[in-house]
This record gives structure tokens, sequence and C-alpha cells, in this order.
């Protein structure tokens, strides 16, 4: 990834963000996971349970 | 404060206070207890809702609680023209749930086992047993078959606690549990 | 006042801004107007449902039974489309445009866009609303098919909803400006990182809606021969389910809003308190399975995984706000010099101040009454003691009512001085007001919880069964409930009242803020400014006060809980 750096410290010189607050500086990827996990998990494999409801004899 | 932009630019790498922690690790094995408690009780629990379900049409569905009710009827609920059924245990009891009724009137004998299959012939309903208090969602279309075994003699009322119109107040049905 | 030109994307916009005198935040004159045209339509559409709300609860009280049963079920589905649907959303769209515009001191991305958002906003509203109120629509507002409203009422739905989409994109669009014009430095603000939250959340809640409504609608007037009720069920509560998760993120935003201007209290960790918004936008929508539970023919592992959040990690996250709010309060007040003993600071906490009783009031029953009982409620097998009982209108009038509703109730007597610049009228009935609208909503989610847990039928005119061929007796004490869920419903509705009256009055008929108002009676005290000055995560203080509160709820949920696996073991073996 690359490297961003953001608020110099008295020394000048600039630090490395850590990851994680990379990811919650990031509004456009918290979206993308937030639409993403309840698609995968809720909406297609609740419909992929309901589509494999078998026909009765 | 929460209004402004944190001070500290790296509030990441700031440590978290003790008391905070603690909190959070109680809080989270609280989350993986009350996980486990639903998977315990699928192995050790008596009470889980069975997934079995098939797609079916409601004419079929009412074909075969037609020929139960021919088959096992005991006796008709008072005035009301309502057949009172009593299957053998273990046997396919249909219920049928329309607008505004559950039918028949079932008599079940406390102790055993019945395969019970909930289909609506219309709208959803609500299936709840009371006083028990078990409630199940029925829908059109599809048949629920879950496995109950009564375990106390009385009457119970089938309260229909799905809104399915205006006489949905009135849609009320018995479950007679007796000895053997 | 200033006059700042913005360079827009491609053309050169002229926006006005002003710097409020009391935070010394930049206001912008189009974000400022969007924000109150949206909290205004919000608060009549509560007033309206609020009105509903009362009749319903006046017919479920046996002895009173006011309506008639078409009409029950009528104003019924109108009381939650208009109080769950518009009174909230639009008040979450005035929450967003102020948490991107002013918070981040930027221009709004788009003023035209928010604008037309709200227009079509109030438009699906109002032909919803005409839908319900023609009576051919009396569905509730969850609209279960096969039973078929008429076109407009879902089409009023779907307009609505891509209002509300627009809305969204323009707060995403806002923080974009905020971020490239450097309006801040850093990250954002803790109470934009929860609107945030909501925003995302939101988004996956509109495209649910727009997944299921728009084939519904198509089927309502004969383009699509079937919907499958099932399948109709999972999506819409992809929608139903997650919209409440986004008054959850907001209001929880609120909470952190008002402590910090009320009592300039700083979180205890930025990063605890953002993490706890990441496990909402990561799990909060699971619980769209909630509502799943007790359906045909879907397995169990679906329903645990997804009903409990991927293993509880977004109750974990409301389980951090439920200290690092109290706690941040504790250590303000701390430092405010309230430091006798465990609990001098809440004693003197200025409970006079509706913002912050209805705040704290919010936290409390959320926390106490809407999440125990919606984690119960939640669990798998116990829903089937629950389902479509009163227990479910009782859980979420405490979570949406008590805890959401208040919290914005609160939070308003903020934005009318700060947004609209009026003083508040009527302050000393203004400072009982949360209480009452708290204490009444609490009773009737208690009492509705307990006429659930009795088994009585939500969304039911006649617990009595008069018109049945058969007959069964919900017992004595049910109905006693459902008399004092009258009782304090009246309550709550006087709350209600109350507050629709202040702030209307405040806001057409309040004096303006002028300077010596302002000097008079600042909206933020001095104490709570002076601490403001230094801003940032609070370095680890000692919270005994929070750790009891933290302690005593903690023991009221593993009890109420393994109450509830007891009552459960008792009734009739299934499987
Ligand atoms: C004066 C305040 C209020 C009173 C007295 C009140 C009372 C009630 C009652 C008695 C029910 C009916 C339960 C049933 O028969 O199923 C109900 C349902 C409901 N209420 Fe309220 N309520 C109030 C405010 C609110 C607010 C502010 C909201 C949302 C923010 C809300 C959301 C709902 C919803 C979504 C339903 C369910 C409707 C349905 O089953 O379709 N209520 N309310
Ligand atoms: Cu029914
Ligand atoms: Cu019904």
């Amino acid at each position: 990834m690359a490297e961003e750096a953001q608020g110099a410290p008295a020394g000048g010189r600039p630090v490395r963000v850590p990851v994680m607050q990379r990811l919650l500086d990031n509004p456009f990827l918290l979206l993308f996971l937030g639409v993403v996990v309840p698609t995968v998990f809720y909406l297609i494999w609740g419909i992929v349970e309901v589509a494999n409801i078998p026909i009765a004899q | 404060m929460a209004v402004q932009s944190p001070e500290n630019k790296l509030w990441w790498n700031e440590p978290i206070g003790r008391a905070e922690m603690a909190w959070i690790t109680i809080a989270f094995l609280w989350g993986l207890i009350m996980f486990g408690a639903m998977i315990y009780w699928h192995i050790e629990g008596e009470q889980n809702l069975s997934n079995e379900a098939y797609r079916i049409k409601p004419e079929v569905f009412a074909a075969k609680a037609e020929d139960m009710v021919a088959k096992y009827t005991v006796r008709d609920e008072g005035d009301t023209g309502i057949p009172v059924v009593h299957p053998p245990p273990g046997s396919d009891v249909y219920l049928i749930s329309r607008l505004w009724e559950w039918w028949p009137i079932l008599e079940l004998e406390k102790d055993q086992s019945y395969r019970l299959h909930l289909s609506s012939m219309d709208w959803q309903h609500g299936f709840s047993l009371q006083p028990t208090n078990i409630n199940i969602q029925v829908h059109p279309n599809y048949d629920l078959v879950l496995t109950m075994t009564p375990n106390e003699t009385g009457e119970f009322g089938i309260v229909c606690n799905e809104f399915c119109g205006v006489g949905h107040h009135t849609m009320l049905g018995k479950i007679y549990v007796v000895d053997k | 006042m200033a006059v700042e030109t913005a360079e827009g994307v491609g053309a050169l916009v002229e926006e006005k801004y002003r710097t409020c005198p009391e935070t010394g935040l930049r206001v912008y004159a189009q974000a400022e107007t969007l924000i109150k045209a949206n909290a205004v339509v919000a608060i009549v559409f509560l007033a309206v449902g609020g009105f509903f709300g009362l009749l319903v609860a006046l017919t479920r009280w046996p002895a009173v039974h006011i309506l008639p049963a078409e009409w029950f079920y009528l104003v019924l589905t109108a009381h939650g489309a208009a109080v769950l649907l518009f009174w909230i959303i639009f008040f979450e769209i005035a929450i967003l445009y102020f948490a991107s515009a002013v918070l981040l001191n930027c221009r709004l991305a788009t003023p035209r866009f928010a604008w037309l958002a709200f227009a079509l906003m109030v438009l699906g509203a109002l032909v919803a609303t005409v839908a319900v109120l023609q009576g051919e629509s009396s569905v509730m507002f969850t609209s279960y098919v096969p039973m078929k409203a008429a076109p407009h009422f879902y089409l009023g739905l779907i307009l609505f909803a891509v209002g509300a989409l627009i809305g969204c994109f323009v707060f995403f669009g806002t923080l974009v400006i905020a971020k490239e014009e450097a309006t801040y430095e850093g990250s954002i603000p803790l109470v934009t990182f929860g609107a945030l939250t909501a925003a995302i959340i939101a988004i996956f809640t509109i495209a649910s809606g727009a997944i299921i409504l728009i084939p519904t609608f198509l089927w309502s007037i004969g383009y699509i021969s079937e919907i499958d009720s099932l399948t109709y069920k999972l999506v819409w509560w992809g929608m139903g389910h997650s919209s409440q998760q986004i008054n959850v993120s907001a209001h929880v935003a609120v909470w952190y809003l008002i402590a910090a201007l009320v009592l300039g209290a700083k979180p205890l960790s930025e990063k605890v308190s953002r993490t706890a918004f990441l496990l909402y936008i990561l799990f909060l929508q699971l619980a769209c399975a909630h509502h799943m539970l007790a359906e045909p023919g879907i397995s169990a592992e679906w329903k645990v995984f997804n009903t409990s959040y991927a293993m509880y990690l977004a109750v974990l996250g409301s389980m951090i706000h439920g200290m690092s709010i109290p706690g941040a309060i504790e250590s303000a007040q701390r430092r405010h010099g309230f430091n006798r003993g465990m609990f001098e600071w809440l004693r003197k906490a200025p409970w006079g101040n509706p913002a912050f009783a209805g705040m704290f009031l919010s936290l409390i029953m959320f926390g106490f009454l809407g999440g125990i009982s919606g984690v119960v409620l939640g669990t798998e097998q116990i829903n089937l003691l629950m389902h479509n009982t009163l227990y479910v209108p009782g859980h979420f009038h405490a979570t949406v009512v008590a805890g959401t509703t208040l919290a914005f109730m609160a939070v308003t007597y903020l934005v009318v001085p700060l947004i609209f610049r009026k003083e508040i009228i009527w302050k000393g009935l203004a400072k009982w007001q949360p209480y009452l609208f708290g204490i009444g909503v609490a009773g009737t989610s208690l009492f509705m919880m307990g006429a659930g847990t009795l088994g009585v039928s939500r969304r039911h005119w006649d617990m009595g069964f008069t018109d049945a061929p058969v007959s069964f007796d919900y017992p004595g004490t049910a109905y006693l409930m459902m008399g004092l869920n009258g009782v304090f419903a009246v309550l709550a509705t006087i709350g209600g009242l109350l507050y629709v009256l202040i702030v209307v009055g405040s806001v057409f008929f309040g004096k303006p803020r002028t300077a010596e108002a302002i000097a008079a009676s600042p909206t933020i005290p001095a104490g709570a400014a002076k601490v403001a000055a230094s801003y940032g995560s609070e370095e680890h203080p000692k919270l005994p006060g929070t750790l009891v509160l933290v302690t005593i709820f903690f023991v009221s949920f593993v009890l109420y809980y393994f109450i509830n696996w007891k009552f459960l073991s008792e009734v009739w073996p299934l499987s």
C-alpha cells in the first residue's frame, strides 16, 4: 500500500499512518464493506436458502 | 471533543484504558456465550424450529388436509360446523390457515409427537399457540413441517398474529390435548 | 457575516456563510436552510404520526377501544409509516447535512440535488400517506405480499427512498469536498464518523428497498404476476431492519454530539469509539435476520450467524458506546470539579437542560429496555416465544422512540438556538418535556413487552375475540397491561405534543438569538467551551460511577437473558 503521510510531529518527519486508521479515514472503502458484508451474508445467502426449498411431492 | 477532528492525528496509536479494555473483553466474551447458547440449544434443547419446508400449491395442501379430516374426524365443535380431528400419534397433521380461520380443530394426545404441517391458502398468517406461547409465521405456497409434542393437557387457542385483513381479529382456532 | 467564493466542480459558485458565534463553526446558508427544511417536515410527521399512535393505543386499551376495526388497521398503517419512515428519515437527513457541512466547516455538495432529494421525499411521503388514508392500503407499513396495497402506496415509498438516497450522496459529496478543500485537518470528527456510519447503512437499506418495492409496485399494477412471499420478506427486512440500524448509528452520534456540546465531554478513546462504529458498519445490518427467525425453510446456520450479527460483534459495538458515552460524561464532569464520591458527577449533571436530560434518558432506556430486549428477542429459539406478539412493538418503542426519537428531540433543543437562531419558548415546560415523553414511552414499551410475554398479538383489534367462532381468553393481567399501556401512551402523547408546540413555537415566534441573549444564556455553557478548547481523546481517567452503571447493566442483561431460556424450556417440545 502507498505510504501516506499525515500529521508531521515536531521533528517534521512524516509518520506512517496505521492501516486501521487509514481504513477508518476512508469513507468509500467503508461504504464498500458496509454494503458487501450484508449483501453477501444476509441477502445472497438468504436468497439461496429460499431458492433451495424443495417442491413437495 | 467529538465535534472536532481528533487533536492527536495518530489517534490509532493511543493506548486503551484498563477499565475500557476490561469492559470490551467482557462484552466480547458475553457475545461468544450468547452465540454458543443458540448452538447448544440445537444440540441439547428441546425447542427448535424445524427448517423442513416444501413449496406447495394451496390446492394440494388443502387436499391433504381434507383427506386427513375425512379419515379422522371424531365430532364437530359445538354448532360451529368445524370438524374436530383426532389423528393417530406420529402421523402427518395438516392445519389450514385462510381468511379467517384455522381449519380443522385438532385433538392431540399428551406426550405424543405429531408432524404438524402449516400453510396458508391466501395471505400470510401467524400461528400463535396460546397460552403456551409458540409463534410461527405461516406463508402461502410453503408447507412448514415441524414435529410437535404437547406436554400438557387442556384447551389451547390458536390466535392469528400476523395481520391478515379486516377479519384478522376473528381468526381463532383450537387444539385440544387429551390423555391417551 | 462574510461572503466567500468557493470553487465548485467546473463552475464558480457563490456560497454564503456565517460564523457561529457560539461554536466558531462556519455555517453555509444553503446547508442551514436545508437542515431547517428537513427538520421542520420531520416534526410535522412526528405530530401527525404521534396522534395516530395515541389512537392506536387507545383502541388497544380494552376499556376504551376507541376506533372501529377498519379504522384501527388503517391508522396503525399510517402510524408506522408516518413516524418510522417519515419523521425519522427526514430528521436523519438533517443530521447528515449538519454532521457533514456544519461540523466540517464546509459548503454542502450540490445543494440543488439536496433540494431535489427534499422534494422527492416530501412528494413520496405525501403520496404514500394519502394512499393509506384513502383506505385501500391498510396493509401495515411492512406491506407483506400477497396482500396488496394501491399502486401509489408503493410508488410513494419508492419516491421517498430515491429522495433519501440522493440525500446520502449529498452527504458523501460533502465529505469529498471538505477533504479536497481541506476544511478540516486529519480525521473527520467522531460525530461525523457516526453520521457516516448511518449514511453507509442507509445506502444498503435503500438499495434493498428498491430491489423489493419496485417489483412489488409492478405487481400491483399487473406487470408481474406473483411475488414470492418469503423472498419479499427477506429483502423487505433488508430495508426495514437496516433502517433501524441507521437510527441507532444516528442517535449514538447524537449522544456524542450532545455530551460534547453541553458538557465538553471528549471520547475516552477515539480509537475505541470509531472501532465500535466500524463494527456497526460491518455487522449491524445482518440483524435483519431478526425478522426471519420464525419463517419456514431457512437453515439454522443462516439464522444463527445473521441474527447474532456474526457472533454479536455489533452488540459489542453498542456495549462499547454504552460505556464510553457515560464514561466521557463522568470524566468531563469530574474535570468540572464534581469529584465527590461515586455519583456526584451524575447527581450534579444538568438535569434541567432538556438537551442533556433527553440524551441521558435516551441512553439509559435504549440500553436497558431496548438493547436487552432486542438481543433476547433476536435469539433464534427464544424468538418463538415472542414473534409477532406485542413484545415486538414493546421492544422497538424502547429503541426507536425512547432511544432515537428522544435523542432527536434532545438535540432539537440545541438546533433551535444554534441553527434556527431562536430562543426556546416556555423554558420551564421544556425542562419537563423529556421526562414526560421518556416516562410515557418507557411505560408503553414495558407494558407492551409484558402483554407480549403473556402472548397478546400485535396488530390486533380485539384481544377478546368477540366475533370468533371459538373462544380463548388471555389472562386478566394482559388486559391490565393494555390498560396501563393506554395510560402511559397518553403521558407520552402529552410529552410529544409539548415538544411539537415548543419547537414550532420557538421557530416561528421565538425571540432571535442576539449577542446579548447568547451572553445571557449560552447554549454551550462556558465551562464546556473551556474544556473543549483542547480536544482529543481523554487520558485514562478513573470512572468508578460508569463502572457501577455498566455492571448493573451487565447483570440485568445476563439475568433477563437466562430467564427467557428458562421460559422457553417450558413450552411444548418442537423440532
Ligand atoms: C405518542 C407516542 C406513541 C404511542 C402512544 C405509540 C403507540 C403504539 C402502539 C400502541 C402500537 C401498536 C401495537 C400493535 O397493535 O401492534 C404502535 C405501533 C407502532 N409504532 Fe408507535 N407509538 C408512539 C410513537 C411512535 C414513534 C415515535 C415511532 C417511531 C419512531 C413509532 C413506531 C411504531 C411502529 C413502527 C409501529 C408498528 C406498526 C405496525 O405494526 O405496523 N411509534 N405504536
Ligand atoms: Cu390470519
Ligand atoms: Cu391474522
